[in-house]
């Protein structure tokens, strides 16, 4: 049985971020739920998919956020407690649906939780989602902790409920890929069927039942301002002269610092676990009893912008700082020392710097920097590419997953990358304005989540490029979740349908329309240079499964190879393919045998065919 | 904080980082000692590197600040030298030998820092270095992907964490396949023993 399934009340359990979230739905009943995936959020979703094969809970990986949010919203709508799961970026795919939603309401407790990830450790950007709740006028609920956060979930349900509004549950990075025991509570029984009661009036958003509902909406706002100041979420902790505002993991940061500093009895917290909207009579009266308050809050001044309001509506002079030059900064994440630090600067501690190690005659360690896998179908279509546009100006727009790496030399295949689906409209723009030959790059997961939106585009205003599906049978960037062109039958799933790409392209209208195996380098060439000539829209699709997945699937197969005798150091294969299984041994390049995942693509480009299969 | 421990462990993706952590995290909640982990592994599985900050005892946060860490343990040498900031002249030191050079060095775009230098540095900066080939005992052991359980022995040999060899074995015991535990157990008490000689 799935661990998060286990009813076992008062256990306890060592528990990522991710799974305390999943395990806190289920303790809250969720019955339906769904995603696109993507980090730090992916485990969420995970952890649905294996328990939904294991019970009655409802579970898909849909083809965008939008969609995500649609389906789960549907389903609310109709009374069954759903939940919908993105990271910070997908927000934004979601947002079309999420302001209206916002007014329609929901009928069941519905939680949409969105991982945010300062630092970007692997994002685009730092985004701050706070602002979604702002902008759409829906709570928003943020744990400071693993525990936190598998306790929160009920109560983001019931407040949902409370409501009639989906609940913004906001993560960062560090309590979704955080670890800490966690003591589960008590299961539910799930109610996965609903009834939808007609009326129109209430869900058919054309302008005059809207402007009925934004109405609704301001009441709401209203009622979750009292319910924000009264939160067990939001709350008091010590006592002292100096205050200190905090959210999310910044908390944690902050209760280390006052014990580190020995400052207890001198500065009291008050921690928002419910921050929007920000409980408002709680801010005015703690900061009323404080000499003066910090603000301790990573990403954006969120909280900061509106309690400098409340003390001017209140008339307080005390002084209040967040974001500040030799403050906090609102860049990347906040660390424990460097909260206590700022903290102790700020409130004006005695503090001792930890005795740091002087670095400055150490050795510099070479990069190591994320690459391509050995044996990846990418690198070998970036390769024939490369190769087909050999001496044209080319312009190389590509798109959000493994590939995006193509981008480091030698391949250096990627000039532009802005958000999922983006490289198939961006072609259109940059194909109609430059002189370049551009083509560009889409995975088969991002084709279908809004590469196609661009590629009808194409065809439609008839641009000139060539776009290269990526098509890796998989979502492999986020660790093998399964996209509508996965055979779901190779899982042992059944009852899902499956899409094909090149029918779907076809369909679009592309006339010039080719299927390669990357693994055949010269016809690949081939191909790519046909298709690269031709005047309009073309699309080539790269067809073979992620190395990864196939050996999970226990698909993988090819003779290992090695470099022989004949071997002229010509260094094709190192300086223009670079596969990570390469070495350099004295001036010969090798292969290790641990890595080569017998591809033979570098068998195919050598000058000498000296890259042989090892034999035995 | 008196009773707070506070440990970097860093690797490459595919040394079994994160399966060690999950042991320790295990063996903490068996030993009914508090504790948070926190992990960075974006793109790992593409061929970076692997950290993990775990914190034992009465403290909140989950990650390490740089100088905080009172154990410091490498899977590999040259990742040892890049998360040197962790470390404070207090620490303890724990590393693989055996290199894993990253593919910036198989292209001549980087040069892999002399094995006699990074003990140095540690030796010179650091309270105590332990520094051994732990992939030999793994093999010794009989298999090569049990070298994090080989660093799991000497880290628990240096007695800085309030957790027993005993109360690791049995995590290993919960966590891996009957068939591999013994393996992994072998390699755990190997590498206790060759931390023991470095004493």
């Amino acid at each position: 049985m799935h661990k998060l399934l286990t009813d076992n009340p008062g256990q306890k359990m060592l528990l990522l971020g991710n799974e305390a979230i999943a395990r806190g739905a289920i303790e809250a009943g969720v019955a339906f739920t769904s995603t696109y995936p993507g980090t730090p959020s992916s485990e969420i979703s995970y952890n649905f998919f294996r328990m939904s094969k294991e019970s009655d809970l409802y579970f898909e990986y849909s083809t965008n956020e939008k969609v995500a949010l649609e389906v789960a919203a549907a389903a609310a709508t109709a009374g069954v407690r759903s939940m919908c799961v993105m990271k910070h970026v997908g927000m934004n795919v979601a947002a079309d649906a999420l302001m209206t939603l916002a007014y329609t309401g929901v009928n069941a407790g519905m939680v949409l939780l969105t991982a945010d990830d300062p630092f970007m450790f692997s994002s685009q950007n730092e985004q701050d989602n706070r602002y979604y709740g702002k902008l759409s006028g829906l709570p928003v609920i943020e744990p400071s902790s693993v525990e936190e956060a598998k306790a929160m979930m009920p109560y983001a349900f019931e407040l949902s409920e409370k409501l009639g509004e989906p609940v913004i549950f906001r993560t960062t990075t560090r309590i979704n890929h955080s670890n800490a025991i966690v003591e589960l509570g008590n299961l539910v029984q799930r109610k996965t069927k609903g009834e939808f009661k007609k009326d129109p009036f209430s869900y058919v958003c054309v302008p005059a039942v809207s402007r009925k509902l934004h109405v609704k909406l301001l009441a709401n706002i209203e009622k979750a301002e009292a319910l924000s100041d009264s939160s067990p979420y939001n709350f008091i902790e010590g006592s002292g002269d100096f205050g200190v505002i905090c959210n999310g993991v910044s908390y944690s940061y902050v209760s280390d610092a006052i014990s580190d500093l020995g400052a207890e009895g001198k500065v009291k917290i008050l921690r928002i676990g419910f921050s929007n909207p920000m409980p408002a009579g709680m801010i005015k009266k703690f900061v009323s009893e404080c000499k003066k308050v910090l603000i301790v809050e990573e990403g954006e001044p969120f909280m900061e912008e509106a309690i400098k309001a409340f003390a001017q509506e209140e008339g307080l002079t005390v002084k209040i700082a967040g974001k500040a030059k030799d403050l906090f900064s609102r860049l990347y994440e906040y660390d424990p020392a460097m909260v206590r630090k700022t903290l102790a600067e700020y409130f004006g501690f005695a503090y001792n710097a930890p005795a740091l190690i002087d670095t400055a005659n150490t050795p510099e360690v070479p990069n190591r920097p994320p690459n391509l896998c050995a044996g990846c179908s990418h690198r070998a279509t970036f390769y024939a590419v490369k190769k087909a546009t050999e001496g044209m100006k080319v312009m190389i727009p590509s798109d959000i997953g493994c590939y995006t790496l193509g981008f480091l030399p030698p391949l250096s295949m990627a000039d532009y990358v802005l958000c999922m689906g983006a490289s198939t409209s961006t072609s259109c723009g940059f194909s109609k304005v430059t002189d370049n030959k551009v083509i560009s790059f889409v995975g088969d997961s991002t084709f279908f989540h809004s590469g196609m939106s661009g590629l009808i585009n194409a065809v439609f205003n008839n641009h000139d490029f060539t776009l290269v599906i990526l098509d890796n049978r998989v979502t492999a960037m986020t660790g093998h979740q399964p996209n509508p062109g996965v055979d779901m039958k190779e899982l042992g799933l059944d009852g899902y349908g499956q899409i094909d790409i090149e029918s779907v392209v076809k369909a679009l209208g592309v006339k010039h329309v080719s299927v390669i195996k990357p693994y055949n380098v010269k016809k690949s060439i081939e191909a790519i240079k046909e298709a690269v000539a031709f005047k309009g829209v073309s699309v080539i699709i790269a067809k073979e499964k992620c190395i990864l997945y196939a050996k999970n699937l226990k698909q993988a197969k090819g003779n290992k190879f090695q470099v022989s005798d004949k071997c002229k150091n010509h260094r094709e294969c190192l300086n223009n393919f670079a596969c990570p299984a390469f070495y350099l041994d004295g001036d010969r390049v090798r292969i290790n045998e641990n890595l080569c995942t017998g591809c033979a693509v570098c068998a195919q480009l050598c000058p000498e065919k000296a890259i042989v299969p090892v034999k035995g | 904080m008196k009773n707070v421990k506070r440990l970097i462990m860093v690797a490459v993706g595919g040394q079994g980082n994160l399966l060690a952590s999950k042991i320790l995290g295990e063996a903490a909640l068996a030993a009914g000692v508090p504790v948070r982990m926190s992990e960075i592994h974006g793109m790992a599985q593409r061929g970076g590197v692997v950290e993990s900050a775990i914190v034992f005892g009465d403290a909140k946060s989950t990650i390490i600040s740089d100088g905080e860490a009172d154990i410091f343990l490498s899977f590999e040498p040259s990742e040892a030298l890049r998360a040197i900031k962790k470390c404070n002249p207090n620490t303890v030191v724990i590393t693989n030998l055996s290199p894993l050079p990253p593919f910036t060095v198989a292209t001549g775009k980087g040069v892999y820092p002399e094995m006699e230098t990074i003990k140095s540095v540690f030796r010179e900066k650091t309270k105590k270095l332990i520094a051994f080939d732990a992939t030999v005992l793994a093999k010794e052991a009989g298999n090569d992907l049990t070298v994090n359980m080989v660093l799991l022995g000497a880290l628990i040999q240096t007695g800085v964490l309030p957790i027993s060899a005993d109360q690791i074995k049995e995590a290993i015991k919960a966590r891996i396949k009957p068939q591999l535990a013994e393996i992994n157990i072998k390699a755990f008490d190997l590498g206790f023993q060759e931390a023991a000689k470095a004493a």
